[in-house]
Protein backbone atom coordinates (compact mmCIF):
# COMPACT_ATOMS: atom_id res chain seq x y z
CA UNK A 1 0.00 0.00 0.00
CA UNK A 2 2.73 2.64 1.07
CA UNK A 3 4.89 1.82 -1.69
CA UNK A 4 2.03 2.31 -4.70
CA UNK A 5 1.05 5.92 -2.42
CA UNK A 6 5.04 6.41 -2.73
CA UNK A 7 5.30 4.80 -6.64
CA UNK A 8 2.16 7.84 -6.96
CA UNK A 9 3.50 10.89 -5.54
CA UNK A 10 7.15 10.22 -7.42
CA UNK A 11 5.00 10.40 -10.94
CA UNK A 12 3.25 12.78 -10.11
CA UNK A 13 6.56 14.84 -8.92
CA UNK A 14 8.21 13.89 -12.18
CA UNK A 15 5.27 14.95 -14.14
CA UNK A 16 5.52 18.37 -12.59
CA UNK A 17 9.06 18.58 -13.11
CA UNK A 18 8.84 17.87 -16.95
CA UNK A 19 6.06 20.31 -17.75
CA UNK A 20 8.03 22.67 -15.80
CA UNK A 21 10.93 22.60 -18.10
CA UNK A 22 8.50 22.25 -20.89
CA UNK A 23 6.78 25.60 -20.11
CA UNK A 24 10.43 27.35 -19.75
CA UNK A 25 12.61 28.02 -22.11
CA UNK A 26 12.93 25.72 -25.14
CA UNK A 27 17.13 24.28 -24.75
CA UNK A 28 19.15 23.98 -27.49
CA UNK A 29 22.57 21.92 -27.29
CA UNK A 30 24.99 23.40 -29.14
CA UNK A 31 28.52 21.10 -29.87
CA UNK A 32 31.25 22.80 -30.14
CA UNK A 33 35.25 22.00 -29.94
CA UNK A 34 36.81 23.69 -27.26
CA UNK A 35 40.55 23.55 -28.53
CA UNK A 36 40.70 26.41 -31.18
CA UNK A 37 41.33 29.62 -29.69
CA UNK A 38 40.21 32.41 -30.41
CA UNK A 39 36.95 30.98 -31.76
CA UNK A 40 36.36 28.30 -29.01
CA UNK A 41 38.40 27.74 -26.13
CA UNK A 42 37.37 25.29 -23.22
CA UNK A 43 39.12 27.26 -20.45
CA UNK A 44 40.52 25.80 -17.31
CA UNK A 45 37.93 26.18 -15.58
CA UNK A 46 35.61 24.48 -16.99
CA UNK A 47 34.04 27.15 -18.84
CA UNK A 48 34.01 27.86 -22.55
CA UNK A 49 35.06 31.16 -24.04
CA UNK A 50 35.61 32.24 -27.50
CA UNK A 51 33.73 34.39 -30.75
CA UNK A 52 31.70 30.94 -31.63
CA UNK A 53 30.61 31.26 -27.94
CA UNK A 54 29.79 34.65 -27.94
CA UNK A 55 28.19 34.14 -31.31
CA UNK A 56 26.19 31.09 -30.35
CA UNK A 57 25.11 32.86 -27.24
CA UNK A 58 23.85 36.03 -29.11
CA UNK A 59 21.90 33.71 -32.08
CA UNK A 60 20.52 32.05 -28.86
CA UNK A 61 19.35 35.49 -26.87
CA UNK A 62 18.03 36.13 -30.25
CA UNK A 63 16.32 33.00 -30.69
CA UNK A 64 14.96 33.09 -27.39
CA UNK A 65 15.59 29.89 -26.36
CA UNK A 66 18.27 28.70 -23.71
CA UNK A 67 21.68 27.58 -24.75
CA UNK A 68 23.59 24.49 -23.37
CA UNK A 69 27.36 23.84 -24.89
CA UNK A 70 28.59 20.04 -25.51
CA UNK A 71 32.21 19.62 -26.08
CA UNK A 72 33.21 16.83 -28.40
CA UNK A 73 35.88 15.84 -30.40
CA UNK A 74 36.76 17.99 -33.76
CA UNK A 75 36.98 14.15 -35.69
CA UNK A 76 33.41 13.32 -33.53
CA UNK A 77 31.79 16.21 -33.46
CA UNK A 78 29.27 15.33 -36.57
CA UNK A 79 28.70 11.44 -36.04
CA UNK A 80 27.93 13.36 -32.07
CA UNK A 81 25.31 15.60 -33.98
CA UNK A 82 23.71 12.78 -36.23
CA UNK A 83 23.55 11.16 -32.86
CA UNK A 84 21.96 13.68 -31.39
CA UNK A 85 23.93 14.57 -28.78
CA UNK A 86 23.27 18.25 -29.38
CA UNK A 87 21.36 19.92 -31.76
CA UNK A 88 23.55 21.92 -33.79
CA UNK A 89 27.25 22.85 -34.43
CA UNK A 90 28.55 26.02 -33.81
CA UNK A 91 32.68 25.23 -33.95
CA UNK A 92 34.21 27.17 -37.01
CA UNK A 93 32.94 24.89 -39.48
CA UNK A 94 33.15 25.81 -42.47
CA UNK A 95 30.68 25.05 -45.11
CA UNK A 96 31.79 22.16 -47.18
CA UNK A 97 30.33 19.95 -49.93
CA UNK A 98 31.69 16.98 -48.01
CA UNK A 99 29.56 18.03 -44.76
CA UNK A 100 26.63 19.41 -46.81
CA UNK A 101 26.28 15.52 -48.05
CA UNK A 102 25.83 14.91 -44.19
CA UNK A 103 24.34 17.69 -42.11
CA UNK A 104 22.50 20.65 -42.92
CA UNK A 105 24.61 24.36 -42.81
CA UNK A 106 23.07 28.25 -42.06
CA UNK A 107 24.32 30.66 -44.15
CA UNK A 108 27.85 31.65 -42.93
CA UNK A 109 28.80 33.76 -39.33
CA UNK A 110 32.21 34.37 -40.64
CA UNK A 111 34.74 33.66 -43.26
CA UNK A 112 38.42 34.18 -42.94
CA UNK A 113 41.29 32.60 -45.50
CA UNK A 114 43.77 30.22 -44.35
CA UNK A 115 47.26 30.89 -43.54
CA UNK A 116 51.04 29.49 -43.15
CA UNK A 117 52.88 30.29 -40.16
CA UNK A 118 56.77 29.05 -39.88
CA UNK A 119 59.74 29.67 -36.99
CA UNK A 120 61.29 33.15 -36.78
CA UNK A 121 64.46 31.94 -38.01
CA UNK A 122 62.54 29.80 -41.53
CA UNK A 123 63.67 30.72 -44.57
CA UNK A 124 60.87 30.14 -46.44
CA UNK A 125 59.27 33.51 -47.96
CA UNK A 126 56.51 32.33 -50.06
CA UNK A 127 53.76 29.75 -49.66
CA UNK A 128 53.58 28.11 -52.69
CA UNK A 129 54.04 24.31 -53.17
CA UNK A 130 57.18 24.14 -54.75
CA UNK A 131 58.59 26.75 -51.90
CA UNK A 132 56.88 24.28 -49.43
CA UNK A 133 58.30 20.66 -51.06
CA UNK A 134 59.50 18.49 -49.25
CA UNK A 135 58.95 20.38 -45.72
CA UNK A 136 57.20 19.14 -42.79
CA UNK A 137 53.86 21.09 -42.70
CA UNK A 138 51.43 20.59 -39.30
CA UNK A 139 47.56 20.69 -39.57
CA UNK A 140 44.42 19.79 -37.37
CA UNK A 141 43.13 16.45 -38.79
CA UNK A 142 39.64 16.41 -40.87
CA UNK A 143 39.71 20.38 -41.40
CA UNK A 144 39.54 22.18 -44.41
CA UNK A 145 43.05 23.28 -43.74
CA UNK A 146 44.29 19.73 -44.15
CA UNK A 147 42.01 19.04 -46.99
CA UNK A 148 43.84 22.07 -48.22
CA UNK A 149 47.26 21.03 -47.63
CA UNK A 150 46.58 17.74 -49.19
CA UNK A 151 45.30 19.06 -52.43
CA UNK A 152 47.09 22.36 -52.87
CA UNK A 153 50.48 21.82 -51.60
CA UNK A 154 50.84 17.78 -52.01
CA UNK A 155 54.75 18.48 -52.10
CA UNK A 156 55.04 19.27 -48.70
CA UNK A 157 55.18 16.15 -45.81
CA UNK A 158 51.58 16.64 -44.09
CA UNK A 159 51.88 15.87 -40.45
CA UNK A 160 48.19 15.78 -38.87
CA UNK A 161 47.46 16.41 -35.26
CA UNK A 162 44.10 16.16 -33.53
CA UNK A 163 44.15 19.36 -32.08
CA UNK A 164 45.45 23.00 -33.10
CA UNK A 165 47.73 22.68 -29.66
CA UNK A 166 50.05 19.31 -30.35
CA UNK A 167 50.63 21.21 -33.90
CA UNK A 168 51.13 24.61 -31.77
CA UNK A 169 53.93 22.41 -29.49
CA UNK A 170 55.60 20.86 -32.23
CA UNK A 171 56.82 24.04 -34.33
CA UNK A 172 58.07 25.98 -30.88
CA UNK A 173 60.06 22.32 -30.94
CA UNK A 174 61.31 22.67 -34.31
CA UNK A 175 59.92 19.07 -35.38
CA UNK A 176 57.80 20.18 -37.96
CA UNK A 177 58.83 23.42 -40.54
CA UNK A 178 55.30 25.37 -40.67
CA UNK A 179 52.11 25.39 -39.86
CA UNK A 180 48.71 25.62 -42.66
CA UNK A 181 45.00 27.48 -40.14
CA UNK A 182 42.59 30.24 -40.29
CA UNK A 183 44.80 33.64 -40.18
CA UNK A 184 42.54 34.63 -37.35
CA UNK A 185 43.40 31.42 -35.15
CA UNK A 186 47.39 31.41 -36.37
CA UNK A 187 47.76 35.63 -35.23
CA UNK A 188 45.66 35.37 -32.32
CA UNK A 189 48.34 32.41 -31.51
CA UNK A 190 51.66 34.59 -32.37
CA UNK A 191 50.67 37.44 -30.73
CA UNK A 192 50.30 35.16 -27.62
CA UNK A 193 53.30 34.57 -25.70
CA UNK A 194 53.15 30.66 -26.86
CA UNK A 195 53.51 32.15 -30.43
CA UNK A 196 56.56 34.08 -29.89
CA UNK A 197 58.50 30.90 -31.27
CA UNK A 198 56.50 32.37 -34.89
CA UNK A 199 55.72 34.39 -37.78
CA UNK A 200 53.20 34.55 -40.30
CA UNK A 201 54.38 33.56 -43.42
CA UNK A 202 51.61 34.65 -46.11
CA UNK A 203 47.75 34.18 -46.56
CA UNK A 204 46.48 31.64 -48.46
CA UNK A 205 43.87 32.12 -51.47
CA UNK A 206 40.97 30.28 -50.52
CA UNK A 207 39.47 27.74 -52.76
CA UNK A 208 35.52 27.53 -53.13
CA UNK A 209 35.62 24.03 -53.27
CA UNK A 210 38.06 22.56 -50.09
CA UNK A 211 36.99 26.06 -48.25
CA UNK A 212 33.41 26.59 -49.27
CA UNK A 213 31.48 29.39 -48.12
CA UNK A 214 33.22 30.21 -44.49
CA UNK A 215 32.02 29.09 -41.14
CA UNK A 216 28.02 28.26 -40.77
CA UNK A 217 26.05 26.35 -38.10
CA UNK A 218 25.37 22.68 -38.76
CA UNK A 219 22.44 21.50 -37.88
CA UNK A 220 20.88 17.88 -38.82
CA UNK A 221 19.43 17.27 -41.90
CA UNK A 222 15.88 18.02 -42.43
CA UNK A 223 16.07 20.45 -39.15
CA UNK A 224 14.87 23.67 -41.44
CA UNK A 225 12.65 24.85 -38.93
CA UNK A 226 15.89 25.26 -36.13
CA UNK A 227 17.95 26.08 -39.05
CA UNK A 228 15.67 29.18 -40.51
CA UNK A 229 15.98 30.24 -37.00
CA UNK A 230 19.87 30.14 -36.71
CA UNK A 231 19.77 32.22 -40.50
CA UNK A 232 17.44 35.03 -39.08
CA UNK A 233 19.33 35.21 -36.01
CA UNK A 234 22.69 35.73 -37.47
CA UNK A 235 20.75 38.55 -39.76
CA UNK A 236 19.32 39.86 -36.95
CA UNK A 237 22.39 40.09 -35.05
CA UNK A 238 24.65 41.52 -38.06
CA UNK A 239 21.47 43.70 -38.06
CA UNK A 240 21.49 45.17 -34.34
CA UNK A 241 25.29 45.50 -33.94
CA UNK A 242 25.29 42.23 -31.70
CA UNK A 243 28.04 40.93 -34.05
CA UNK A 244 29.94 43.63 -34.73
CA UNK A 245 30.43 44.25 -30.88
CA UNK A 246 31.44 40.30 -30.49
CA UNK A 247 34.07 40.40 -33.81
CA UNK A 248 35.43 43.84 -32.46
CA UNK A 249 35.53 42.25 -28.77
CA UNK A 250 38.04 39.82 -30.52
CA UNK A 251 39.48 41.02 -33.93
CA UNK A 252 40.69 44.33 -35.46
CA UNK A 253 39.40 43.21 -38.69
CA UNK A 254 35.50 41.94 -39.84
CA UNK A 255 35.71 38.44 -40.08
CA UNK A 256 32.56 38.27 -41.60
CA UNK A 257 34.15 38.69 -45.43
CA UNK A 258 32.78 40.26 -47.88
CA UNK B 1 55.18 -66.39 -4.81
CA UNK B 2 52.48 -64.89 -6.52
CA UNK B 3 51.99 -65.58 -10.74
CA UNK B 4 49.24 -63.77 -12.76
CA UNK B 5 46.77 -66.78 -12.94
CA UNK B 6 43.71 -65.34 -15.21
CA UNK B 7 43.52 -61.72 -17.37
CA UNK B 8 40.12 -60.09 -17.61
CA UNK B 9 38.69 -59.87 -21.02
CA UNK B 10 38.69 -56.64 -22.16
CA UNK B 11 35.32 -54.99 -21.12
CA UNK B 12 33.56 -53.17 -24.14
CA UNK B 13 33.45 -49.40 -23.23
CA UNK B 14 30.58 -48.29 -21.23
CA UNK B 15 27.50 -46.50 -23.46
CA UNK B 16 27.82 -43.31 -24.40
CA UNK B 17 25.75 -40.68 -22.12
CA UNK B 18 22.12 -39.84 -24.10
CA UNK B 19 23.07 -36.37 -25.69
CA UNK B 20 19.31 -34.91 -25.08
CA UNK B 21 18.61 -31.19 -25.49
CA UNK B 22 19.94 -29.99 -21.88
CA UNK B 23 19.28 -26.40 -21.17
CA UNK B 24 23.06 -25.13 -21.82
CA UNK B 25 22.91 -27.61 -24.89
CA UNK B 26 20.22 -25.06 -26.18
CA UNK B 27 21.65 -22.04 -24.65
CA UNK B 28 24.74 -22.67 -26.36
CA UNK B 29 23.32 -23.83 -29.80
CA UNK B 30 21.42 -20.18 -29.58
CA UNK B 31 24.20 -18.27 -28.86
CA UNK B 32 26.65 -20.24 -31.60
CA UNK B 33 23.49 -19.31 -34.50
CA UNK B 34 23.40 -15.62 -33.32
CA UNK B 35 27.32 -15.51 -33.63
CA UNK B 36 26.87 -17.01 -37.06
CA UNK B 37 24.19 -15.05 -38.01
CA UNK B 38 25.81 -11.59 -36.78
CA UNK B 39 29.17 -12.59 -38.91
CA UNK B 40 26.77 -13.59 -41.99
CA UNK B 41 25.31 -10.32 -41.98
CA UNK B 42 28.24 -8.35 -41.09
CA UNK B 43 29.97 -10.21 -44.70
CA UNK B 44 26.51 -9.39 -46.49
CA UNK B 45 26.84 -5.43 -45.18
CA UNK B 46 30.56 -5.17 -46.27
CA UNK B 47 29.54 -7.00 -49.74
CA UNK B 48 26.16 -4.90 -50.14
CA UNK B 49 27.65 -1.92 -49.46
CA UNK B 50 31.03 -2.51 -51.48
CA UNK B 51 32.43 1.11 -52.92
CA UNK B 52 34.93 0.81 -55.58
CA UNK B 53 35.07 4.72 -55.71
CA UNK B 54 35.97 4.32 -51.99
CA UNK B 55 37.64 1.74 -52.12
CA UNK B 56 40.28 2.89 -55.28
CA UNK B 57 40.80 6.29 -53.31
CA UNK B 58 40.92 4.93 -49.48
CA UNK B 59 42.39 1.77 -49.94
CA UNK B 60 45.90 2.61 -50.64
CA UNK B 61 46.14 4.66 -47.78
CA UNK B 62 44.67 1.71 -45.66
CA UNK B 63 47.42 -0.62 -46.96
CA UNK B 64 49.96 1.84 -46.40
CA UNK B 65 48.41 2.20 -42.67
CA UNK B 66 48.55 -1.71 -41.83
CA UNK B 67 51.97 -1.81 -43.16
CA UNK B 68 52.64 0.72 -40.46
CA UNK B 69 51.53 -0.92 -37.67
CA UNK B 70 52.70 -4.30 -38.50
CA UNK B 71 56.22 -2.30 -38.23
CA UNK B 72 55.78 -0.44 -35.29
CA UNK B 73 54.58 -3.77 -33.76
CA UNK B 74 56.94 -6.08 -34.92
CA UNK B 75 59.80 -3.54 -34.36
CA UNK B 76 59.04 -2.52 -31.19
CA UNK B 77 58.20 -6.27 -29.91
CA UNK B 78 61.64 -7.81 -31.15
CA UNK B 79 63.03 -4.73 -28.95
CA UNK B 80 61.36 -4.89 -26.10
CA UNK B 81 61.60 -8.74 -26.12
CA UNK B 82 65.62 -8.27 -25.79
CA UNK B 83 65.28 -5.46 -23.50
CA UNK B 84 63.24 -7.21 -21.13
CA UNK B 85 66.04 -10.42 -20.69
CA UNK B 86 68.21 -7.52 -18.38
CA UNK B 87 64.84 -6.41 -17.09
CA UNK B 88 63.43 -9.57 -15.77
CA UNK B 89 67.03 -10.57 -14.27
CA UNK B 90 67.02 -7.29 -12.39
CA UNK B 91 63.47 -8.78 -10.92
CA UNK B 92 65.31 -11.73 -10.33
CA UNK B 93 68.55 -10.03 -9.09
CA UNK B 94 69.18 -10.87 -5.15
CA UNK B 95 71.32 -7.50 -5.62
CA UNK B 96 68.91 -4.32 -4.14
CA UNK B 97 69.68 -1.72 -6.37
CA UNK B 98 69.44 -3.63 -9.70
CA UNK B 99 65.89 -5.06 -8.03
CA UNK B 100 65.02 -1.66 -7.41
CA UNK B 101 65.56 -0.11 -10.27
CA UNK B 102 63.93 -2.95 -12.58
CA UNK B 103 60.76 -2.83 -10.20
CA UNK B 104 60.74 0.91 -10.77
CA UNK B 105 60.65 0.79 -14.23
CA UNK B 106 58.20 -2.09 -14.78
CA UNK B 107 56.13 -0.72 -12.12
CA UNK B 108 56.13 2.74 -13.91
CA UNK B 109 55.37 1.50 -17.79
CA UNK B 110 52.61 -0.95 -16.43
CA UNK B 111 51.02 1.38 -14.11
CA UNK B 112 50.06 4.04 -16.47
CA UNK B 113 48.61 4.39 -19.80
CA UNK B 114 50.36 3.48 -23.18
CA UNK B 115 49.16 7.04 -23.92
CA UNK B 116 50.42 8.96 -21.48
CA UNK B 117 53.51 7.52 -21.81
CA UNK B 118 53.75 8.39 -25.86
CA UNK B 119 52.65 11.72 -25.38
CA UNK B 120 54.91 12.55 -22.11
CA UNK B 121 57.94 11.33 -24.57
CA UNK B 122 56.80 12.92 -28.00
CA UNK B 123 55.36 15.75 -26.48
CA UNK B 124 57.33 15.99 -23.46
CA UNK B 125 60.64 15.44 -24.35
CA UNK B 126 59.90 18.12 -27.79
CA UNK B 127 60.31 21.08 -24.61
CA UNK B 128 64.03 20.14 -24.28
CA UNK B 129 65.10 20.42 -27.67
CA UNK B 130 68.49 22.32 -26.32
CA UNK B 131 69.06 19.86 -23.67
CA UNK B 132 68.54 17.15 -26.29
CA UNK B 133 70.68 18.68 -29.30
CA UNK B 134 73.83 19.16 -27.19
CA UNK B 135 73.79 15.39 -26.36
CA UNK B 136 72.88 14.35 -30.13
CA UNK B 137 69.56 13.01 -29.38
CA UNK B 138 67.47 15.26 -30.94
CA UNK B 139 67.46 13.93 -34.54
CA UNK B 140 66.00 10.79 -32.78
CA UNK B 141 63.88 11.73 -31.21
CA UNK B 142 63.00 14.57 -33.69
CA UNK B 143 60.91 12.23 -35.48
CA UNK B 144 57.16 10.46 -34.60
CA UNK B 145 58.16 6.95 -35.48
CA UNK B 146 61.10 6.81 -33.46
CA UNK B 147 59.30 8.32 -30.40
CA UNK B 148 56.31 6.25 -31.06
CA UNK B 149 58.61 3.09 -31.66
CA UNK B 150 60.93 4.39 -28.41
CA UNK B 151 57.45 4.55 -26.36
CA UNK B 152 56.04 0.93 -27.53
CA UNK B 153 59.38 -0.90 -27.27
CA UNK B 154 59.81 0.13 -23.38
CA UNK B 155 56.34 -0.15 -22.63
CA UNK B 156 56.26 -3.79 -23.85
CA UNK B 157 59.59 -4.50 -22.56
CA UNK B 158 58.14 -3.93 -18.88
CA UNK B 159 55.26 -6.22 -19.64
CA UNK B 160 57.81 -8.65 -21.40
CA UNK B 161 59.67 -8.74 -18.33
CA UNK B 162 56.95 -9.94 -16.00
CA UNK B 163 56.18 -12.69 -18.08
CA UNK B 164 60.05 -13.69 -18.70
CA UNK B 165 60.44 -13.17 -15.18
CA UNK B 166 57.15 -15.45 -14.11
CA UNK B 167 58.31 -17.90 -16.63
CA UNK B 168 61.19 -18.71 -15.17
CA UNK B 169 60.00 -18.99 -11.89
CA UNK B 170 57.70 -21.75 -12.78
CA UNK B 171 60.52 -23.99 -14.12
CA UNK B 172 60.64 -26.08 -10.68
CA UNK B 173 64.01 -25.96 -8.31
CA UNK B 174 64.64 -29.51 -9.27
CA UNK B 175 65.51 -28.71 -13.11
CA UNK B 176 68.22 -26.21 -11.80
CA UNK B 177 69.59 -28.80 -9.24
CA UNK B 178 69.60 -31.52 -11.35
CA UNK B 179 71.98 -29.58 -13.99
CA UNK B 180 74.44 -28.93 -10.99
CA UNK B 181 74.47 -32.38 -10.39
CA UNK B 182 75.12 -33.59 -13.87
CA UNK B 183 78.03 -30.73 -13.88
CA UNK B 184 76.46 -28.10 -15.92
CA UNK B 185 77.70 -24.79 -16.55
CA UNK B 186 75.16 -22.45 -15.17
CA UNK B 187 74.73 -20.32 -18.75
CA UNK B 188 74.16 -24.00 -20.81
CA UNK B 189 71.55 -24.49 -17.80
CA UNK B 190 69.79 -21.62 -18.36
CA UNK B 191 69.79 -21.76 -22.31
CA UNK B 192 68.91 -25.63 -22.32
CA UNK B 193 67.26 -26.75 -19.65
CA UNK B 194 65.27 -23.25 -17.84
CA UNK B 195 64.59 -21.50 -20.98
CA UNK B 196 63.29 -23.82 -23.08
CA UNK B 197 60.80 -24.94 -20.48
CA UNK B 198 60.02 -21.27 -19.31
CA UNK B 199 58.99 -20.92 -23.00
CA UNK B 200 56.65 -23.31 -22.82
CA UNK B 201 54.61 -21.48 -20.04
CA UNK B 202 55.57 -18.01 -21.70
CA UNK B 203 54.47 -18.38 -25.08
CA UNK B 204 50.85 -17.75 -24.50
CA UNK B 205 51.05 -14.61 -22.46
CA UNK B 206 53.55 -13.52 -25.40
CA UNK B 207 50.84 -14.18 -27.84
CA UNK B 208 48.67 -12.22 -26.02
CA UNK B 209 51.10 -8.90 -25.14
CA UNK B 210 51.61 -8.95 -29.04
CA UNK B 211 47.85 -8.65 -29.73
CA UNK B 212 47.62 -6.10 -26.98
CA UNK B 213 50.39 -3.75 -28.54
CA UNK B 214 48.59 -4.27 -31.72
CA UNK B 215 45.63 -3.20 -31.20
CA UNK B 216 47.88 -0.21 -28.21
CA UNK B 217 49.57 0.95 -31.30
CA UNK B 218 45.96 2.92 -32.84
CA UNK B 219 46.52 5.52 -30.36
CA UNK B 220 49.57 6.39 -32.48
CA UNK B 221 47.98 9.12 -34.22
CA UNK B 222 48.19 11.43 -31.78
CA UNK B 223 51.64 11.93 -32.86
CA UNK B 224 51.05 12.05 -36.37
CA UNK B 225 52.07 8.43 -37.29
CA UNK B 226 48.98 7.59 -39.53
CA UNK B 227 48.63 3.96 -38.87
CA UNK B 228 45.96 1.78 -39.68
CA UNK B 229 43.77 3.72 -37.44
CA UNK B 230 45.07 6.85 -38.31
CA UNK B 231 44.37 6.23 -41.75
CA UNK B 232 40.69 5.06 -41.20
CA UNK B 233 39.91 8.71 -39.10
CA UNK B 234 40.84 9.98 -42.30
CA UNK B 235 38.98 8.21 -44.45
CA UNK B 236 35.89 8.77 -41.71
CA UNK B 237 36.51 12.29 -41.64
CA UNK B 238 35.80 12.56 -45.60
CA UNK B 239 33.58 10.17 -45.98
CA UNK B 240 31.52 10.09 -42.71
CA UNK B 241 30.54 6.33 -43.46
CA UNK B 242 31.23 4.55 -40.20
CA UNK B 243 32.00 1.33 -42.70
CA UNK B 244 35.48 2.89 -42.41
CA UNK B 245 35.95 1.57 -38.92
CA UNK B 246 34.68 -1.60 -39.81
CA UNK B 247 37.14 -1.99 -42.66
CA UNK B 248 39.63 -1.28 -39.86
CA UNK B 249 38.21 -4.00 -37.26
CA UNK B 250 38.53 -6.09 -40.37
CA UNK B 251 42.34 -5.79 -40.94
CA UNK B 252 42.82 -5.61 -37.09
CA UNK B 253 40.88 -9.32 -36.67
CA UNK B 254 42.88 -10.34 -39.83
CA UNK B 255 46.20 -9.71 -38.31
CA UNK B 256 45.01 -11.03 -34.86
CA UNK B 257 43.97 -14.07 -36.54
CA UNK B 258 47.00 -14.65 -38.22
CA UNK B 259 48.85 -14.44 -34.96
CA UNK B 260 46.61 -17.07 -33.56
CA UNK B 261 47.61 -19.54 -36.12
CA UNK B 262 50.91 -19.11 -35.97
CA UNK B 263 50.82 -19.35 -31.95
CA UNK B 264 49.08 -22.45 -32.24
CA UNK B 265 52.01 -23.92 -34.28
CA UNK B 266 54.49 -22.29 -32.41
CA UNK B 267 52.67 -24.57 -29.19
CA UNK B 268 52.84 -27.93 -31.06
CA UNK B 269 56.56 -27.35 -31.93
CA UNK B 270 57.62 -26.61 -28.21
CA UNK B 271 55.39 -28.99 -26.67
CA UNK B 272 56.00 -31.76 -29.07
CA UNK B 273 57.53 -34.00 -26.85
CA UNK B 274 54.08 -33.62 -24.28
CA UNK B 275 52.11 -35.41 -27.41
CA UNK B 276 50.63 -39.17 -26.97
Amino acid sequence: MRIQKFMLAASAATLALTMGAASAQEVVRIGTEGAYPPFNVLEADGTLTGFDIDIANALCEEMEVQCEFVTSDWDGIIPGLLAGRFDAIIASMSITEERKQQVDFTEKYYNTPPAIAVPNDSELTEATDEALSGIALGAQSSTTHSNYAEEKLPSADLRLYPTADEYKLDIASGRIDAVIDDVIVLSEWLDSEDGACCKLLDTLETDPVINGEGAGIAVRPGEDELREKFNAAILAIRENGTYQEINDKYFDVDVYGS
Amino acid sequence: MSVIQRVLPPEPPPPALAAGWSASRIIGHLFLAIWIAGSVALFLFLVGSYDSQKMIQYGPGYLSGLWITLQLVIISVVLGAILSVPVALGRMSTNKVFGALAYVYVYFFRGTPLIAQLFLIYYGLGQFRGALETVGLWTFFREPWYCALFAFTLNTAAYQAEILRGAIASVPVGQHEGAAALGLPRNVTFRKIILPQAMMVALRPYGNEIILMIKGSAIVSIITVFDLMGETRRAFSRTFDFQTYLWAAVFYLLIVEALRNLWAVLERRLTRHLKR
